[in-house]
């Protein structure tokens, strides 16, 4: 048992029981919180594991933004301060799934490398990283590229009631021969409920 | 270096995942243990970077990072779903979305008054 394993095993035991937490605490902004405990222990192993840009990119982009959005839609979505009581599902098929999953693939991982030890490799630099995306997997890239940018359209068609949906008084008169041929379903939506009824029935 | 540990605490967080995706009732909940499910993904492919010699170095790391941008995107996008359930539904509780018929069930305020009172067309307690 080097320095290595014993900083493993502490950072691994931080991750494992902010996760507890964040699947288990009754406080909707608490689960965040401890969140961004799991994540920055995990970003604690990339290091230790050699990863070094992989754990900074971990803290920018986990820690730093999805942490926060997911602070924001709590507070968008009005929840409660303090503890509620119906955060929770009845569990045991949860629980049954979940451990039988986890504990399953765990015993799988410690049969297969049992109490073995191997040579971390050289680090994961930014240089090094950089040379392997742009060299090797460059079309993975691109493409991801393509993803990242329709997520942001996706993302803002859908927070946006106004685009796609029928404008019942403004602009119902003026073009009919424009949208309506080409989205007839937009025709039979109920006048008031216009971005409700329209999303609805198309999901 | 004994990958077992960080094998082991990747299973561990994914199972924790898994937990939390059938358990929480609020959507806010289930996308934060989506998080803990890829994060579990992304430590297996960086300590597999370690242990499993490729014929291009630091693929896993690549993985990584790549893994982490489709989690940038996936957060986005559902956030924008679950704010535009709220929108619709007044709540977030993922076992009071009707996945059938979803005219019958919607709540009376929303047909008949708009948005103008979201918190009364919603139910303290969802159908068990």
């Amino acid at each position: 048992m080097t320095g290595v394993d014993a900083l493993l095993l502490a950072l691994g035991a931080v991750a494992v029981g902010s996760g507890v937490l964040v699947v288990a605490t009754r406080h909707l902004v608490r689960a965040g919180l401890y969140l961004v405990v799991c994540l920055g222990a995990v970003a604690g192993m990339y290091l230790v594991l050699a990863a070094e840009l992989v754990a900074w990119v971990q803290v920018l982009i986990y820690v730093g933004a999805v942490v926060v959005l997911l602070l924001f839609a709590v507070m968008l979505t009005r929840a409660p301060i303090g503890a509620s009581d119906d955060l929770d599902r009845p569990g045991w098929p949860a629980a049954l799934i979940g451990g039988g999953a986890g504990l399953g693939l765990a015993a799988l991982l410690v049969d297969a490398y049992r109490w073995t030890t191997v040579e971390l490799p050289e680090a994961g630099t930014a240089e090094r990283l950089g040379e392997q995306v742009f060299s090797s997997w460059v079309l993975p890239f691109e493409v991801l590229s393509v993803l990242l940018l329709s997520a942001l359209v996706g993302a803002i068609v859908l927070s946006r009631p106004d685009i796609g949906a029928p404008r019942p008084e403004t602009t119902g008169a003026a073009r009919p021969e424009t949208t309506g041929a080409a989205r007839p379903e937009a025709a039979d939506g109920p006048a008031g409920d216009d971005a409700a009824g329209d999303r609805g029935r198309s999901r | 270096m004994r990958p077992v540990i960080p094998y082991v605490t990747a299973a561990l967080l994914f199972g924790l995942g898994i937990y939390g995706v059938l358990r929480r009732r609020n959507a806010v909940l289930v996308l934060m243990a989506v998080e803990l499910m890829l994060n579990a993904v992304n430590l297996i492919l960086v300590t597999a970077d370690t242990t499993a010699k490729a014929v291009l170095p630091h693929g896993g790391q690549v993985f990584a990072l790549f893994v982490i941008v489709l989690a940038a995107a996936e957060i986005g996008v559902g956030l924008a779903i679950v704010l535009q359930l709220y929108r619709m539904r007044a709540s977030v509780a993922v076992d009071e979305i009707p996945l059938t018929e979803p005219h019958t069930a919607e709540p009376v305020s929303a047909t008949t008054s708009g948005r103008a009172s979201p918190a009364a067309g919603s139910e303290p307690e969802g159908p068990r």
